[in-house]
This record gives C-alpha cells, structure tokens and sequence, in this order.
C-alpha cells in the first residue's frame, strides 16, 4: 500500500488546503491512523464502472422577492461585527 | 442527568391541539431551533443560537409536541458511539456502562430512559438506527427526500434524513407522519403521494406480516458477532412462525460500501464544514488567536483547530485529501460508482422480496471507551447500516432481544423507495 502512504508533511499539506492548524504531534498520528483508512479507499478500484442513472428532476420556482432572515438575526452570532458588517479576524 | 443525555435542557411549548399535543419529544442538537442554542455536539458552535426553526421543528410545534430539549451527538453526526462529543460522552440506560450508539446517541438515551415519550435523530450512515439498536428502542431513517432537510447543520447532504425515535413501531410511525412531507425550502423533498404512498404509517403498524416475503442478505447477516446473529436467528423464526416467508439474497456490492460511504460523507463534510470560520458564528478568531501573524487563511486554521475534536478533523482532512487533484477520479468517482452499484443490488433484491432484514449492527453495544482510539474498527461497525444511505431508502430497526449478556441487539428492515409502509408493518410484527 505504498500508494497510498501519507507522510506526517502530506498531512500538513492538506491540513493546509482545509484550513486546519495542526502540530507535529497531530500530524504523526493522524498519518499513522490514515494508512489503515486509505488503504481501505484502495479497495475500491475493485468496483466495476457502473452506469449512473440518476433519477433527477430540476426543482424550480419562480424568482420572486420574498422575506428573508434580517440584518440584525444574520449578525447576532457573529463574534465581531460592525456598522452591520461581519468582522473580519485582525492580521499583520 | 447522570447519564448525559441533553446538552440543552429547555422546553419549547407548541400549539395547543395537534396529534402529539401529548407528546414530549426531544431533538437533537444539530436541528435548529429558534432561540434555543444548537451546538451540533461542538465546541466550534458552543454559543450558536439559530435565528430560525428547523421545518421539522415548525412541524412538531404545530403538531402540538413539547419539546424537552436538544440532545447529545457525536460532534456534527461523525461517530457511532457520541464519544466524540465536546459536552462528553452519554451513558446507555438500557446497558449502563456501554455507549448509546451514534450519532444520535442522546435522543436514544432519553426515550430508552422515558425522559422523553419521543425524539428525533439525523441518519447519515446509520446515526438513528444505530442508537435505536444499542438502546433497545425504535428508529426509522426515511426515504432520501421524504423528510425536510431545512434547518438541519449539514454534514453530508447527499445521504443523511431526519428521523424519528420512539418506544415503539406505532409511535415511531405517528411522528414520522407529522415531520414527513415537501418543503419548499428543500428542493430534494418529494411528495410522498406521488410515489404511489400516503403519510399515514401508523396504519401499517398491524403486525401482519402473514404472506410477506422478507429477504435476508446473506452479507450482512454473515459479517456479525455470533451473538448478535444468535438473536437475529430467533427473531427470524418468530417472523416465520406469524406467516412470513423468507428467502436469502445477495448483494455483493456492500462489500464496497463502507469505503463509498466513508469517501462520500467525508468528502461532503469537507466542504460543508469549511463555513465555520469564526466570522458568521463559531469561536471568535481574534479570542482564539489573538492578533495572527500572517493572514486570514491562518486566522481561519488556528480557530478551526481549536473549534474542532479530533474524528471532524480526520474527515474534514481526509475529505480533503479524496478530492484534491488527482485523486479525484481514484477515491470520489469509484465511489461513485459504488453507490450506483449498491442501489442496482437493492433494487434487484427488493424485487424478490416485500421488504429485506439484517442484523442493525453486526456488534452489540461497546464497553465505553473501547473504540475511540481505532477509527477504522469505528467506521466497520457502520457495514449493515451505510448501504441503506447510498441506496437512498427506508429503514427501520426495532428491538430483537438481547445477548446472553443482557446487551440491546436491534434487527433492521430495510424497504423500497417511499415503502415506508412495508418496513413500520414488518418492525411492528416485533414491536
């Protein structure tokens, strides 16, 4: 399963591409726990191609203007906002 | 509550008459309510008060249900066990000492402790039937598109539903009956009546299952501990013994589908969790972080790895990695291609049989703290439960007895599209 081995520094990469901040001591064990994990996803190129006949249907309704969640209840969980704008984290 | 059942213990009042003006009905805590804070089970949403009501949560009220308040989940519905909550783990009240299953193991709990007269759960991969199994209560995961999905904090759309949670066949029926039904605001709900059904299922709790041919997968009974099969035999023989008749299929496909499930849901999780930035709601980036030396994207990272436990970080990480380029094609189109080929399988089964039955999971309930460490033993214990998800249909587990060790052992049923009807009579030949 070479193939699917993932270093402690893939992890952070995708840590990266996610958005999560992760220690050293994170990314070791999670690139252990995921050679068990991916080396269960290879298992799937045993799948034949199976054709998708998806039963869908567009669901559409007419684009007309309609009461929607204000101002104030849109903010009220926003940890920082101001002159009715959410907040942005502060960066250097 | 010694056994943690609630997160948020607070009672919302509803009309005044409706079918379950009666009722005491608990809700997990990833379905909005109005006013009364939703944490989804994190401490990312731990302050989260939605502005708005779930549609299932405007239904109970109408319906006249009072609401006891929002139950404990492994954190955003990831787990089978709600050990990965961040408000600590729930206590099984029919197997002290023995998780209630997951994820939606507080809303179990509450109605096997008669805390609650009912509640209702999310089922993704398993998430009430689960539960419903290792509790020894009743659990029905609907039909993809039967019950609005409005309200509900998404982890992976494309398979999960709301469902109810009950003591009983009969009471599980009645509230599915209230939740089900379109939405205009979830354009992936269907009119039941279109599909050749109505929505009163608690007519089909009659417990005749006289002349019903029930299909027994051969994969799905095989891969369980010899003790939960011992009870599943039994149980069997007593559909049996009341006229129905059973025949073995095979679906071949659900040897793939635990890995297609886990690709799938992860991949999905990966982009709904990506809202929580602490911007709109969640933790506060500048509490968390302080002033960030670099820029939004590390603002957003150091939030997220404080707001998050350990299993959402896995799959958002893991869901991650099946989509980036070039492993697109290997893990999220084969998977894909899984699905399509597990749906094909039950529909050929469910044309040579009424409904299709299995053990719910192939264990009895863990001791506390058995499985945390090991992911993948945790995903295993989901193989009879996610095939039923990628294959969009309805399911229902109902007690079937208890091991030589006193544990909850549930039997699953599991029927075709909008045949809700078929899997409340089967379950009511049991309970």
């Amino acid at each position: 399963m070479s193939d699917s081995a993932v270093d402690p520094e893939e992890v952070h990469h995708v840590a990266g591409l996610a958005r999560i901040a992760l220690d050293d001591d994170d990314a070791e064990r999670f690139a252990h726990q995921f050679q068990d994990i991916l080396a269960a996803f290879e298992t799937l190129d045993e799948v034949p191609e199976v054709e998708q006949d998806a039963d869908l249907a567009n669901v559409m309704r007419p684009d007309e203007e309609r009461p929607c969640l204000d101002r104030e209840d849109a903010l009220r969980n926003a940890p920082e906002h101001e002159d009715g704008y959410f907040t942005g984290p502060r960066v250097s | 509550m010694e056994y943690n059942g609630y997160v948020t213990e607070e009672r919302i009042e509803g009309a005044a008459d409706g079918p379950l003006a009666d009722k005491t009905v608990a809700v997990k805590d990833n379905i909005s309510t109005a006013d009364v804070r939703t944490t989804c089970g994190s401490a990312m949403l731990e302050d989260y008060v939605p502005p708005y009501d779930a549609t299932v949560v405007e239904r109970l009220k109408a319906a006249g249900a009072t609401i006891t308040g929002k139950t404990n989940m492994d954190e955003f519905g990831m787990g089978t066990t709600t050990e990965t909550s961040a408000f600590g783990p729930t206590d099984n009240p029919a197997a002290p000492g023995h998780v209630p299953g997951g994820s939606s193991g507080g809303s179990a709990a509450v109605v096997a402790a008669g805390d609650a007269d009912l509640a209702l759960g999310s089922d993704t991969g398993g998430s009430v039937r689960c539960p419903a199994a290792f509790c020894g209560v009743v659990g029905i995961k609907p039909t993809y598109g039967l019950v609005s999905r409005y309200g509900l904090v998404a982890y992976a759309n494309s398979l999960e539903q709301i469902g109810p949670i009950a003591p009983s066949v009969e009471a599980a029926a009645e509230l599915l009956s209230v939740i089900a039904g379109p939405d205009e605001r979830d354009a992936t709900t269907r009119d039941a009546t279109r599909a050749g059904s109505d929505y009163d299922y608690a007519a089909a709790a009659d417990g005749d299952v006289s002349g019903m041919t029930i299909g027994i997968p051969t994969e799905l009974r095989d891969g369980a501990d010899e003790a939960v099969r011992e009870v599943f035999r039994a149980a069997v023989e007593d559909l049996e013994s009341q006229g129905a008749e059973t025949v073995a299929v095979d679906l071949p496909s659900v040897e793939h589908a635990v890995e297609a499930y886990y690709v799938i849901a992860m991949s999905e999780a990966s982009s709904n969790l990506a809202r929580f930035d602490g911007v709109r709601y969640g933790a506060s980036a500048s509490e968390t972080a302080g002033e960030v030396d670099g820029d939004w994207n590390e603002a957003f990272a150091a939030v997220r790895e404080a707001g998050f436990g350990d299993e959402v970080k896995r799959r958002v990480l893991l869901g991650t990695y099946a989509l980036s380029a070039g492993y697109h094609d290997k893990y999220y189109e084969k998977a894909q291609d899984a699905r399509a080929w597990v749906q094909q399988d039950f529909d050929d089964a469910l044309e040579e049989a009424d409904v299709l039955a299995s053990p719910t999971m192939p264990v009895p309930p863990f001791e506390q703290g058995e499985s945390l460490e090991d992911p993948m033993t945790m995903y295993l214990a989901d193989a009879n439960t996610v095939p039923v998800n990628l294959a969009n249909l309805p399911a229902i587990s109902v007690p079937a007895g208890e091991t030589d060790d006193g544990l909850p052992v549930g039997l699953q049923f599991v029927g075709p599209a909008f045949g809700e009807h078929a899997i409340v009579r089967a379950g009511s030949a049991l309970a």
